[in-house]
């Protein structure tokens, strides 16, 4: 390996995003389960809904300032190490980003301030409208990165000029460019992912006290409505699936045939379930089901489906890793459907929180790693599956990266940001499993903590 | 309608939005360290507490706007400024999770560890942010093809330096006069003695640092000098047929730039502590808009040639971009601006600690 600022520079990009896309699903994911519990709570007036919604408002803002912190690197890391690409797509790809900041990084930024601090300085009603918000703009914000990063995979309204020579793609219409084919099929499985996600989260922390025999009524309502969650987005996810091949084969041929390990051009391609491909000898094998990849893509068992061979072999991305890591991810999601439905069915049976099912619950404490495993895994084969472009068939990675940086200091940051961040994980972690611990009676102590001290104050001052 | 000049204004304006607004989080972190005691410090911590978040969006837009508006000068300053600009970052990220983290734990040594994180992150922040904005003004070594051909040290200059300082003891002294009206008792007395040293700092460096740009860069005023002073390179044509008009703005924004300067002390004397930060407020965005039709229309200046300059042109997207993204700014400035005035109004008036506080 040649360890150049190109390499270098992927390294680092690779995993401060994979570093930042930790947080921003629990965010939205926990955000949409804050509202339910809020409004729950508003229409109800149960208490117990307000100790839930108050307890997991806590748990989102330790992981939320973790995700901005991490997400601002990525604002400028286009620019910093991949200044020739930025020169590229600048046209398209900088509006989406500069888009997320007016419409959704300000509107989920100001209401978090009142979703954190404000439940005793504004009237209830407000509140809620403010939580929604907040899970309204993260889900804005996923949408303007997701539209930015679908151009890169499917470019189109685009036509290429040189302007003061520099070779640049100037937008030819907005709109088109925006709702550009990938757009919302990717857009919609990244959500759904992070509904799994968040909703994994939940269950844990619940699963955790439900079997520490804490906070019972707490957990059992918190883990109920996030099951629910999980499975809708979890059963959602295939339905995609269908619409999501097609794109893929229709515009980047290439990364579907690593998906599936297909080398030869044929009908009735299969789909494997798992297995091992080798791009020197060119052979897959594992289990795989005869005429199934054609059948999801064309909806018809005889469909073609171009293989790896339509392309010179420059062209094509690391064609096992891609495999391997695409059908981790769809393995993951199979056994998500499995779990939750599973859970689902215990839950409306009255089972699911007796002794007998007691593993299953202790299964779900350390079943939140899976989720967060799964939507690293789809975006290593998004991207992974994408190379050597940068934007497909019109930049290679390779022409993006910034003329005027060397590898000694894009290594001096690369070890800059493992420290940092490896730090704020483990710190992350500890706040976190404090936050647990204490769990949600802890508010309740330290209100009335402070409504003692204020009740001291006032009567000093009426002395 | 000029959309380039639309978007050095629109980019000028998300920057002096965030000069203002992150200017005294920044200030509140330089001066944390200052404060003694656990309820004090949470006190500063929290006197910024719902709004910190918010004031760095401003900074993420102007950077995506950068992107969208002006892509050249996005990869440009970037790649150019990349060790800096690595050290900003992670002391922004220092900065945010040390807020987030610090009283999370009644360990004095966990805390105090975040205190530190919080103000080194805000004193480095500051002090970079001051070398980039002297670099753009001394000019950076770009060639024809718009790529930076410096390194590393010719980015750190004495005048850079004087940028970082001056940048440093504005924002501590803005941070001051933020969190004079948010606290009240001894600890504002206390915040008033720093409001007043800053002050006197602020000034010495104001004019260290006004001598060495006109010393140095006497062309940081051709666009305002009457017609007296050339710019090399292209001077825009607004300016050359507006030569009296924008002249005469532009020192009538260094008249109130001064009289706002002057009224700091005016305003704190008399108790008016609202208005002695609409004073700092002005003066920051003074200065910005100073700096802004200094290098006008210039973004960054090439000091190798000035045919190499990078301007709202050269450097700028297609007319296309640049339109329908003024329409959609125009859309959203107005929600932007209404958010930010619901959180200040809710969180009016002095800090008062609760459960769900920092």
């Amino acid at each position: 390996m040649n360890w150049d600022v190109e390499l270098l520079s992927r390294i680092q990009f690779a995993f401060t995003i994979m570093f930042h896309y930790i947080f921003p699903p629990f965010s939205i994911g926990l955000g949409l389960l804050l509202v339910v519990y809020e409004s729950l709570f508003l229409i109800t007036k149960k208490k117990i809904y307000e100790k839930i919604t108050r307890f997991w408002i806590k748990i989102f803002a330790a992981n939320f300032s973790v995700g901005v912190a991490s997400g601002i690197v990525m604002e400028f890391e286009f620019g910093t190490n991949w200044s020739t690409y930025s020169r590229f797509v600048g046209d398209i790809f900088g509006s989406p980003l500069a888009a997320e900041g007016i419409f959704a990084f300000f509107l989920e930024s100001g209401f978090l301030a009142i979703l954190l601090f404000g439940w005793n300085r504004v009237k209830p009603g407000m509140h809620l409208f403010s939580t929604i918000m907040v899970a309204l703009g993260s889900m804005l914000s996923g949408f303007w990165i997701v539209v930015a990063n679908s151009w890169q995979q499917t470019p189109v309204a685009f036509e290429i000029v040189v302007d003061y020579g520099i070779r640049r793609a100037v937008i030819t219409d907005f709109w088109e460019m925006i709702f550009n084919p990938s757009s919302m099929v990717r857009f919609t499985h990244v959500i759904l992912g992070a509904w799994i996600q968040g909703a994994f989260l939940v269950m844990s922390v619940s699963a955790y006290y439900l079997i520490k025999k804490k906070n019972i009524e707490f957990a059992q309502k918190s883990f109920a409505i996030a099951l629910g969650l999980a499975a809708i987005a979890s059963l959602a996810q295939p339905l995609v699936g269908h619409d999501h091949a097609k794109v893929v084969e229709e515009w980047q041929p290439a990364k579907l045939a690593a998906f599936e390990g297909l080398y030869e051009t044929q009908t009735n391609a299969p789909l494997y379930l798992f297995g091992w491909t080798d791009p020197e000898t060119r052979e897959t094998s594992g289990i795989a089901i005869p005429g199934m990849l054609s059948f999801l893509v064309h909806g018809d068992f005889e469909g073609e489906v171009k293989g790896l061979e339509e392309f010179p072999e420059e062209d094509w991305p690391a064609v096992n890793s891609v495999f391997q890591s695409y059908h981790l991810m769809v393995a993951l999601g199979m056994l998500f459907i499995g779990a939750t439905l599973l859970s689902l069915f215990l839950l409306w049976k009255k089972k699911l929180f007796t002794p007998s099912w007691a593993w299953l619950i202790k299964l779900y404490i350390p079943a939140v790693a899976l989720p967060v495993v799964a939507n690293q895994l789809g975006w290593l084969s998004a991207e992974r599956g994408r190379q050597p472009w940068i934007v497909q068939g019109l930049l290679r990675t390779s022409e993006g990266v910034s003329k005027s940086i060397s590898a000694p200091e894009v290594m001096i940051s690369l070890i800059l940001f493992l420290l940092v961040y490896v730090l704020l994980f483990f710190v992350w972690l500890y706040v976190l499993d404090r936050e647990i611990k204490h769990g949600p009676e802890h508010l309740a102590a330290v209100e009335a903590g402070f409504k003692k001290k204020s009740e001291r104050m006032d009567a000093i001052k009426s002395h | 309608m000029d959309f380039n000049i639309v978007w050095y204004i629109l980019v000028g304006v998300l920057l002096i939005g965030y000069a203002i607004l992150d200017g005294f989080d920044l200030g509140v972190g330089i001066l944390h360290l200052r404060s003694k005691g656990d309820h004090n410090r949470r006190i500063l911590m929290n006197a910024i507490g719902p709004v910190w978040d918010g004031n760095e969006v401003w900074l993420i837009t102007a950077g995506g706007a950068l992107f969208a508006a002006f892509p050249n000068v996005y990869a440009t300053a970037f790649s150019s400024f990349y060790l800096p600009f690595m050290l900003l970052l992670v002391a922004l990220i220092f900065r945010a999770v040390s807020i987030e983290f610090r009283s999370k734990e009644e360990n004095p040594r966990w805390r105090n560890f975040w205190d530190w994180g919080f103000s080194l992150g805000s004193i480095s922040a500051a002090l970079l942010f001051g070398i980039a904005i002297g670099n753009v003004v001394i000019g950076f070594r770009i060639g024809s093809d718009m790529e930076y051909q410096g390194n590393f040290f010719d980015l750190v200059n004495p005048y850079s330096l004087a940028a970082a300082f001056f940048a440093l003891s504005m924002f501590a002294l803005h941070g001051a006069i933020y969190l004079n009206m948010k606290t009240e008792g001894e600890l504002q007395k206390q915040i008033q003695g720093w409001i007043k040293t800053n002050y006197w700092i602020f000034v010495i460096f104001y004019l260290i640092f006004s001598g060495l740009t006109l010393y140095m860069k006497p062309e940081m005023i051709a666009n305002f000098s009457f017609g007296q002073i050339d710019l090399p390179g292209n001077k825009h044509e607004l300016v050359e047929n507006h030569q009296t008009l924008i002249s005469i703005f532009a020192w009538t924004v260094v008249f109130l730039n001064i009289l706002a300067i002057a009224n700091i002390p005016r305003t704190l004397a008399k108790g008016n502590f609202g208005w002695t930060f609409i004073s700092s407020a002005s003066m920051i965005g003074a200065i910005v808009m100073l700096f802004a039709l200094g290098i006008f229309p210039n973004l960054m200046v090439s000091n190798l040639d000035p045919a190499f300059n990078l301007d709202i042109y050269n450097a700028a997207s297609s007319q296309y971009t640049l339109k329908t993204m003024a329409i959609l700014a125009a859309f959203g400035l107005p929600f932007v601006v209404s958010y930010t005035v619901i959180i200040y109004w809710t969180y009016r008036g002095k800090v008062k600690l609760d459960e769900n506080s920092y």
